[in-house]
């Protein structure tokens, strides 16, 4: 549904996105991350036709956003960032003048509107002016706009963003049904949005993919995220030398002691679990053991370990 | 076209419903009407050799409310789009950029004419309660109003090209402003320099608003301002869709 090709994008003397590939299968929710300025927005500018590429290309149903702009305008269904909307405009008017705009004829055009405004819940606002609304009703109505011409596929820029928490439950469970006959992709900053929504992430940063995956593949991916946690009866030196000779395990360190208990955290090879070989060790050395432990990292640290380790501030991966 | 339909109409009601339409309206019948009944009161008072079609479109009153409307009804054509950012909602749909340029000149252009139609009551009632006619002849009329039409299509493009430089309203005015006032005074200058060389008068003479329509007022329709008018509108909105596409580059 969306292809794109070594992407990039340079505004007067800084560069946004930065060779910038992948793809988007049809029937996918795709989820967009990364730190403000990591070039999500210039990005879905680009696939919306709205800005040019510098070089690169990209394509939305097989038409290039650039030569082709308008097909892929036809099917495409884009919200951008903070909803801009028409305030001295009604809801109903607003949806029934976008509708015309897309060529919608005027049965099609009174069929989806009530289903937009029912999809979005909006009925009860639909005589209202847009710039009386709440920040929430807003949001659903550029939502709204962006379905009314039933698009092959959806971009959504920070969809929920100002949004209070019953609200963001409400749009991510539309944007879940959606998934069933759109593709989405969508930006945020909220990441359990994203394990909740999304069946694929691709996390970007400095224009650049940092990495993509399912959320259950990043997190079991990630390595230092993925630390065990050992309290044993031994030695600090003496534990360190013997743990890091158990197959599996990548590195060790000390995190701290109570008394003669010291606690080690331990860090695994990519989709290795080194629990049983370090319980085998502690019994053949004769170790009391009170804790061995592998915490599974939320994808929000994963999402953080990523980004730092990208941006070389330090922290290992 | 279907599309140009669509985009126009939601530029008149935008101009419809903007508080500055009511104004602008207000304000410029107020005026008119005001340049009407002074001329009445004048032509009472003693014999001239022109005809009040002539005065009517001649007199200070009638350039001023004329000029000072375009900066208002244009300035917010292009920058509010751009500051409330529905450029983007705009630019994102399956429109053409000419077609926005087109319907933006279109709903501003049919607006400022329809400002006129009730002048031409001030020519029936006139005419109705003296039994006479403002006006020799009916191309006297046609022409008055056909260079008002003109320049309408003129100055709108300025102001249409002012608004899409800018996201701030009042530095459009102000732009639209400045280039109308320019272009005017300049035109004026074939009437206030006395010792200008014959040629240099020429020049000036074919681009003064004043005096093209001092040829009209009186029937005499040449063709040389319908073209003026015609290709310098033209070359602005031509000029609007270049700044509207570099845009998308800048960004």
């Amino acid at each position: 549904m969306i292809e794109v090709e070594h992407l990039t994008k340079r505004y007067a003397g800084q560069t946004a996105v930065n060779d910038l590939s992948f793809t988007v299968g049809r029937g996918e929710i795709v989820g967009f991350l990364g730190p403000n300025g990591a070039g999500k927005t210039t990005t879905m500018r680009i696939l919306a036709c709205f800005l040019p590429a510098t070089t690169g290309t990209a394509r939305v149903a097989g038409f290039d956003v650039f030569s082709q702009s308008l097909e892929v305008r036809r099917r495409l269904g884009y919200m951008p960032e903070s909803t801009p909307l028409y305030a001295e405009m009604r809801v109903g008017e607003f949806l029934r003048y976008r509708a015309a705009l897309r060529g919608l004829d005027s049965a099609r055009a009174r069929r989806r509107l009530g289903e937009v405004l029912e999809l979005c819940s909006l009925r009860e606002v639909e005589r209202k002016i847009i710039g009386h609304l709440s920040k929430g009703y807003r949001q659903r109505v550029g939502l709204a706009d962006a379905l009314l011409h039933e698009p092959e596929l959806l971009i959504l820029d920070e969809p929920t963003i100002g949004l209070d928490p019953e609200q963001i439950r409400q749009v991510r469970d539309l944007i879940r049904a959606l998934g069933e006959k759109h593709t989405v992709l969508l930006s945020t900053h909220i990441l359990p949005e994203v394990e909740a929504a999304c069946s694929r992430v691709i996390i970007v940063n400095r224009g650049r993919i940092a990495a993509q995956g399912t959320p259950a593949e990043l997190v079991r991916q990630s390595r230092a995220a993925n630390e065990i946690r050992v309290e044993a009866q031994v030695g600090a030196d003496e534990g360190l030398a013997a743990l890091r000779g158990v197959s599996g395990v990548t590195g060790v360190r000390v995190s701290g002691a109570n008394g003669d208990w010291n606690v080690f955290l331990v860090e695994p090879a990519v989709e290795s679990d080194p629990r049983a070989g370090i319980h085998q060790l502690a019994s053949a050395q004769g170790w009391s053991l009170r804790e061995l432990s592998r915490r599974t990292p939320s994808l929000e640290e994963v999402f953080v370990r990523i980004i730092h380790s990208d941006s070389g501030e330090g922290v290992v991966r | 076209m279907k599309t140009l339909f669509v985009l126009l109409g939601r530029e008149l009601r935008g101009l419809i419903y903007s508080p500055i339409a009511a104004v602008v309206f207000c304000l410029f019948l107020a005026l008119t009407g005001l340049n009407f009944y002074l001329i009445l009161t004048a032509f009472t008072r003693s014999q001239t050799p022109i005809t009040l079609v002539e005065a009517f479109f001649n007199t200070t009153i009638f350039w001023y409310s004329f000029l000072a409307i375009f900066p208002l009804l244009t300035m917010r054509l292009y920058a509010e789009e751009f500051r409330q950012g529905t450029f983007e909602l705009l630019q994102t749909a399956p429109v053409r950029d000419w077609q926005i340029v087109a319907a933006k000149f279109l709903g501003a252009y049919l607006f400022a004419v329809a400002l006129w139609v009730p002048t031409l009551l001030y020519f029936a009632i006139y005419a109705w309660i003296t039994r006479e006619q403002a006006a020799p002849a009916l191309g006297a009329y046609l022409g008055s109003y056909l260079l008002v039409a003109l320049m309408i299509a003129f100055f709108v493009s300025i102001g249409c090209f002012a608004s899409a430089l800018t996201r701030n309203q009042i530095v459009a005015a102000i732009v639209s402003y400045v280039l109308i006032a320019f272009f005017f005074y300049i035109g004026l200058l074939g009437f206030t320099m006395v010792n200008l060389s014959p040629a240099l008068r020429e020049l000036v003479n074919y681009f003064s608003s004043a005096e093209h329509m001092y040829e009209f007022n009186r029937g005499l329709l040449n063709t040389r301002p319908v073209v003026f008018y015609l290709s310098l509108a033209l070359l602005l909105q031509f000029l609007t869709h270049t700044v509207l596409q570099a845009r998308r580059w800048r960004r």
